[in-house]
């Protein structure tokens, strides 16, 4: 009979982990509080109530948790999986699509400059420059050393006649012009 | 208007009416300016009969394919016994165009009330308007407007107390371009990746949860409640002569422009008239080198076939180009056409879905290719390349952002040739200031 796996003490590990029923990984990770619980749980099953699927719900889920988290973690994705009955793979999936979702924390302020085409000719690059000047972050899609700023280009915001747009986590700024940008960071600091 | 500045006398305001109003988003507000009449008589007529009404006017569609909305419409069979959805295409993210936006932020409840006109006509009791997630204000505007047309009755099982039901729910999309398309928005509606479906089935055989489905732009059905008002002979009337386009269109004029705004004309315009008078020419000491009319999907004009242009469907294709979302995209002489190139093909590549090869593979050649040459490292067989590329990225795709990432290309080689030569032979950006001296100069 063949060595198992993994030398010789690995036996009874590898019995062990079939023994044991596999956990969603936010029932492994102790330190981790649902956000579908209370008001955010009754808001959700408000927003169930606007689809005849519950998948066409997983995007409104995932601005919930955003919402109260910053971010959406692993075993956030996992916990909304569970809610709406899908797998945590495929909740990962559609949330590696979009843009718009955090994969891991970011600066308090989430700087987004807008530098497609019709911004591109009105400076808009001046303008992330200043950004990361302005905040120390240095490096586009860095996180400034006091851990207050990100700044990142982003593609059309959808105001390209007020260039340049400008978004801070969820407030859209336009016309943001480079000599602009000092007061407006002086005002987060 | 050309809000944010004063309307020009040349302009017809009917869709911009309000923009600017600072109680135009609130059903009391809309309602002093007769709002809700359109759907008040809607509900009193046959569904067929307003399909045929829109037919009349003439309306297409105003997100960038120009189809013809009446037409669109009656492809929903009544009485088949199938849940029909109405899809607003609220996701506007084609660079240049930022027209709806300011539509759902200054008259949202004229998008409610379009909204609500087309489900009934179309036999769906549920719309959802699909917004881009970047939009924080129009969101917030039009999900303020839907809570207070629920509250007053106007949305519901019981619609204006018309015995009809009619649902309009609001949609946050997360930050994809590709969920403007029609497709793709369904896909992300109903929670998957916003990757686009191979058609046929058309959606309004199979289209959202697989039932007959239309998809409209905001612009398209904000149109309707005046078609209602005025009736199909008034918007058809509304035209430059060329009965195949009729209505007016508004127009997001952006970047090396004096008056950046929107505009709102009636359908053949003169576009020399319009980009100098109405827009205000360009910059002090510039000059328009370009134009993209229609968003930076449709081919690039030189300053000469643009002055040349009538500002209609038909008459934009025989300008060299199409009208698109009406997204007016002015580049003066101060700009680099290469480095824009380079910018718009890496705007595609960020946005591709990723499921076509030629797509995923060809936005992100076609992207180093041209940032290549505007960093002075290409060559003569580079430019081949790219037309080969962008060849292989026409007509062979699941969706049109592949060709959308070769039009500027193609279009720019074509009439730009020259500024691709300079980068190739001089191996740098003629664009660039040669030293820091000639920077602090400039």
């Amino acid at each position: 009979m063949n060595a198992p796996p993994g030398g010789p003490s690995a036996g009874p590990r590898l019995a062990a982990l079939e023994r044991a029923p596999r956990a969603d990984a936010h029932e492994r990770d102790a330190d981790y509080q649902p956000v579908f619980v209370g008001a955010r749980r009754a808001e959700l099953d408000e927003i169930l109530t606007r689809y005849p699927t519950k998948m066409a719900a997983l995007l409104p889920a995932l601005w919930i948790v955003q919402e109260e988290r910053g971010w959406v973690s692993e075993p956030a994705m996992a916990e909304v999986a569970a809610v709406l009955g899908l797998t945590p793979a495929y909740v990962k999936g559609v949330v590696t699509f979009y843009t718009m979702y955090h994969q891991h924390p970011v600066g308090k302020y989430f700087v987004q400059v807008c530098t497609t085409s019709p911004c591109n000719i009105c400076g808009a690059e001046d303008v992330a420059r200043a950004f990361l000047q302005e905040t120390g972050a240095t490096d586009l899609g860095a996180t400034s050393p006091d851990g207050r700023f990100t700044v990142i280009e982003v593609e059309c915001l959808g105001a390209c006649g007020f260039a340049t747009p400008v978004m801070i986590n969820d407030e859209f700024l336009e016309s943001v012009s480079a000599d602009r940008v000092p007061s407006i960071v002086g005002v987060l600091k | 208007m050309g809000f944010p500045h004063k309307s020009h006398a040349r302009e017809t305001t009917v869709l911009s009416k309000h923009f600017g109003d600072s109680d135009a988003h609130t059903l009391g507000g809309w309602r002093n300016r007769g709002g809700y009449r359109a759907l008040e008589q809607a509900l009193t007529m046959e569904p067929a009969a307003i399909v045929q009404m829109v037919r009349d006017s003439g309306l297409r569609g105003r997100g960038g394919a120009g189809f013809p909305t009446g037409v669109k419409w009656s492809f929903m069979k009544p009485g088949d016994g199938r849940a029909h959805y109405l899809c607003c295409n609220a996701d506007e993210s084609e660079p240049g165009t930022f027209k709806d936006r300011e539509i759902m932020r200054w008259t949202p409840h004229a998008l409610v009330e379009g909204c609500a006109i087309g489900a009934y006509a179309i036999g769906a009791e549920t719309a959802y308007v699909y917004i881009r997630g970047e939009f924080t204000e129009p969101l917030q505007r039009m999900t303020d407007a839907v809570r207070e047309a629920y509250a007053e009755g106007i949305l519901g099982k019981n619609a204006l107390g018309s015995g009809k039901r009619i649902d309009v729910h609001v949609h946050k999309g997360a930050g994809a371009y590709i969920c403007g398309e029609e497709t793709a928005l369904m896909n992300s509606l109903e929670g998957r990746r916003g990757n686009p479906r191979i058609k046929p089935p058309f959606p309004a055989v199979a289209g959202l949860f697989g039932q007959p489905t239309t998809i409209n732009n905001v612009e398209t059905l904000v149109a309707v409640p005046h078609i209602i008002n005025n009736g199909a002979e008034w918007y058809k009337a509304m035209c430059f002569g060329n009965p195949k386009s009729t209505g007016t269109k508004l127009y997001s004029v952006c970047g090396n422009v004096r008056r950046p705004g929107n505009y709102e004309v009636v359908m053949g315009f003169p576009f020399k008239e319009f980009l100098y008078d109405l827009c205000g020419g360009p910059l002090p000491g510039r000059r328009f080198k370009a134009i993209i009319p229609g968003g930076s999907s449709v081919p690039i004009q030189t300053i000469a076939e643009a002055e040349a242009t009538v500002m209609d469907y038909e008459g934009f294709v025989t300008g060299g180009t199409m009208l698109g979302s009406g997204g007016v995209i002015c580049i003066d002489d101060a700009q680099c056409m290469v480095k824009q190139i380079a910018r718009l093909a890496r705007f595609y590549a960020h946005e591709s879905c990723a499921q076509c090869t030629q797509c995923r593979e060809g936005t992100a050649w076609t992207t180093k290719i041209m940032e290549r040459i505007e960093a002075g490292e290409g060559t003569a067989a580079d430019l081949d390349t790219l037309l080969e590329i962008a060849d292989n990225m026409t007509a062979t795709t699941i969706c049109v952002l592949s060709d959308s990432c070769a039009v500027p290309v193609v279009s720019g080689i074509q009439k730009f040739r020259d500024e691709f030569e300079a980068h190739i032979a001089q191996h740098r950006c003629p664009f660039r200031p040669t030293s820091a001296a000639a920077a602090v100069a400039a």
